[in-house]
């Protein structure tokens, strides 16, 4: 079953959260709303689960109108960044509880919600944990709890509300990969929300790029990765350097390079630190540059240049690194691998 | 062992503590057991179970009970609208909650009496009804109603406020409807502090005097307190008697808070899990009577 919203529009006083949205996720797919905080992911979340009303628009589940559904007819199973476990039930009567509030006629009767819940339990590798109540788990155990009782009434859609956010890096690699398989046995339509770029690109099919109430872009990681369709985008998924130039037909003038462009007037070229190639001598095209720090950070070495008065960040690998041995002060060329210019009205 | 702690003096404020206890309520109550103690067992039963005494037993923990509970529900409604809702003189209503705190309690009593009398503003419109309110036990349940009212709100309200909105969020995206996620989420959340203000409020009731003497009417076997038994027992410099009477309202009362505390952390443990060593509600305290 797949989830489809049109033209979702939705306001807090002034502020326009939502504007215009429209977007659709065929059953078996595990999108991610990416954005900045504020950017209205959350509420076009809480729009599609019913926990808030839009002021305009519609939302569909597989091709049915469910805009004006109450929370408890939409069948969605969501998950919560504090967990929200109900703190004076233990971790089986949380699970449980979906089940326990079927109306008496689709009730399951106690053995089999017994069952279920287990089951449950030992899908989420928790079943050791039972009768423990929230407040004894750890954050991880707690999410996967509130993971489990969503499913538990056996839900059509799966929204998760930045379901790792309060977690620690370790625990939060484990849970990613956990719901990447979970999502995968489950065949439902899932959406997570996260401001986190790494999260986005790892886990989900697909990536929808909020930005003030609007969608940026819609695509496979590989792809809003690689071919950012807004600066907004460029600059959020991964580090970036900004070069200010101006247009000149087919070429862009980034201080003395010429990548190629459409278009006239002012303009911003963005250069990821991993595509800069760094020189002691100056070749066609290279900019100078001076060296001001070298800092190693894990796996690559960040060299800080210095250009025109603008801070560039260079990422080297190790290798590199060892054969160029850069000092603080010195004078280096760097070459951009790969440079995507904007129209700086954009 | 001792723990380190951020704070010094665990045994100086241990002492402190004890010491302060024992100069305030200890003494006086052990006084108050000794001199009841100069009647043989015997006199005191029958003192204690005299008939007068036991209508005014009746009436001072049944009318406080009454009132408790009242107090229990219209406080918690009280508690969550002011919480929950905005509306215009919130504030303002907010704190006429605290009045009767702040009211002396024999002003609270005569205002009472006057508005529910016969041709009292509201007294006026019961009567012809054939509910009779001043100078009946019903007068006492009033009384101790305004009396009682701020607890039960006061201890409740920033429970309220501590509810996640997204627990009720999660209840509804499971299924349940408004009246289970009340029944299932909310109430038991708030139960704990709803059971402290109920005990908070049902001490101060029992040791109520000064508003419902005014508002009694103090017919003996009908709408008399103990705590005003015990004073005309004084008054006939009745000593022994008047101690008897007081140490059966501190063993009653003392009963009554005992069981409620150990629900409340019994209750409490359920919640937090683990073992109630967090428990973060206020003890009740025993007033006087």
């Amino acid at each position: 079953m797949g989830i489809a919203v049109h033209g979702i529009t939705k306001r807090f006083g002034d502020f326009v959260a939502l504007d215009n949205v429209s977007l659709e996720i065929p059953t078996g797919e595990l999108v991610a709303l990416l954005g900045p905080s504020g950017c209205g992911k959350t509420t076009l979340l809480r729009i599609i689960a019913g926990m808030e009303s839009a002021d305009a628009g519609q939302v569909l589940f597989s091709g049915e109108e469910a805009t004006h559904l109450h929370a408890r007819e939409r069948q969605v199973g969501f998950v919560f960044q504090h967990y929200a476990l109900f703190r004076h039930m233990s971790v089986f009567e949380n699970v449980a509880f979906g089940l326990r509030v079927k109306p008496r006629g689709q009730r399951l009767p106690e053995p089999e919600i017994r069952e279920r819940v287990m089951s449950l339990l030992k899908l989420v590798q928790l079943d050791w944990l039972a009768q423990r109540y929230p407040s004894q788990l750890s954050g991880g155990q707690r999410q996967r709890i509130a993971l489990a009782r969503a499913l538990a009434v056996e839900p059509k859609v799966l929204l998760l509300d930045e379901p790792f956010g309060a977690l620690d890096t370790q625990v939060r690699k484990e849970l990613r990969r956990w719901l990447r398989r979970l999502h995968d046995e489950m065949h439902i339509a899932s959406i997570f929300v996260t401001h986190d770029q790494e999260e986005a690109l790892e886990v989900a099919d697909r990536v929808v790029v909020l930005n003030r109430g609007q969608i940026e872009q819609v695509g496979s990681p590989d792809e809003v990765y690689a071919h950012p369709a807004s600066p907004f985008v460029f600059r959020f998924l991964g580090n970036v350097n900004v070069f200010h130039s101006r247009m000149h037909g087919a070429w862009a003038d980034v201080a003395q390079e010429v990548p190629r462009t459409e278009g006239h007037g002012d303009s911003i070229a963005f250069v990821r630190p991993h595509d800069i190639e760094l020189e002691r001598k100056q070749a066609t095209g290279s900019i100078k540059a001076q060296v001001r720090h070298v800092q190693p950070i894990g796996p690559t070495v960040r060299v800080e240049l210095e250009h025109d008065g603008e801070i560039v960040e260079v990422d080297l690998t190790r290798d590199r690194h060892e054969t160029l041995r850069l000092q603080s002060g010195e004078t280096v060329w760097m070459r951009p691998r790969q440079v995507k210019v904007f129209s700086a009205k954009a | 062992m001792r723990k380190a702690n951020v704070l010094p003096g665990l045994r100086l404020g241990l002492g402190y503590t004890l010491t302060y206890l024992s100069i305030l309520v200890l003494i006086p109550i052990a006084a108050l057991i000794l001199k009841s103690a100069s009647v043989s067992p015997e006199q005191f039963w029958q003192i204690a179970t005299g008939t007068r005494a036991m209508a005014s037993y009746r009436v001072t923990f049944g009318a406080s009970l009454i009132a408790a509970s009242i107090n229990a529900v219209f406080g918690l409604i009280v508690a969550w609208v002011l919480v929950r809702y905005t509306f215009p003189g919130k504030r303002l209503i907010d704190a006429l909650v605290d009045l009767p705190f702040a009211l002396p309690t024999a002003v609270a009593g005569i205002t009472l009496a006057t508005l529910y009398s016969g041709n009292g503003w509201i007294g006026q419109f019961l009567e012809p009804l054939g509910l009779k309110v001043a100078f009946t036990p019903l007068g006492i349940v009033v009384a101790l109603t305004f009396i009682t009212l701020p607890f039960v709100v006061r201890t409740l309200q920033p429970v309220i406020e501590d509810i996640e909105p997204e627990a009720e969020d999660a209840a509804a995206s499971l299924g349940a409807s408004r009246w289970q996620t009340w029944m299932r989420v909310i109430f038991p959340t708030i139960f704990p502090a709803l059971l402290t203000g109920f005990t908070l409020g049902l001490s101060r009731a029992i040791g109520e005097f000064g508003s419902v003497i005014f508002i009694a009417g103090n017919m003996p076997l009908i709408s008399e307190i103990t705590p005003l038994l015990i004073i005309s027992k004084l008054e006939q410099y009745d000593l022994p008697g008047a101690t008897v009477l007081a140490v059966v309202m501190l063993i009653v009362s003392f009963v009554l808070l005992l069981t409620i505390n150990i629900l409340q952390w019994w209750t409490a443990q359920r919640q937090s899990g683990d073992g109630g060593a967090s428990e973060p509600m206020p003890a009740p305290v025993v007033q006087a009577a």
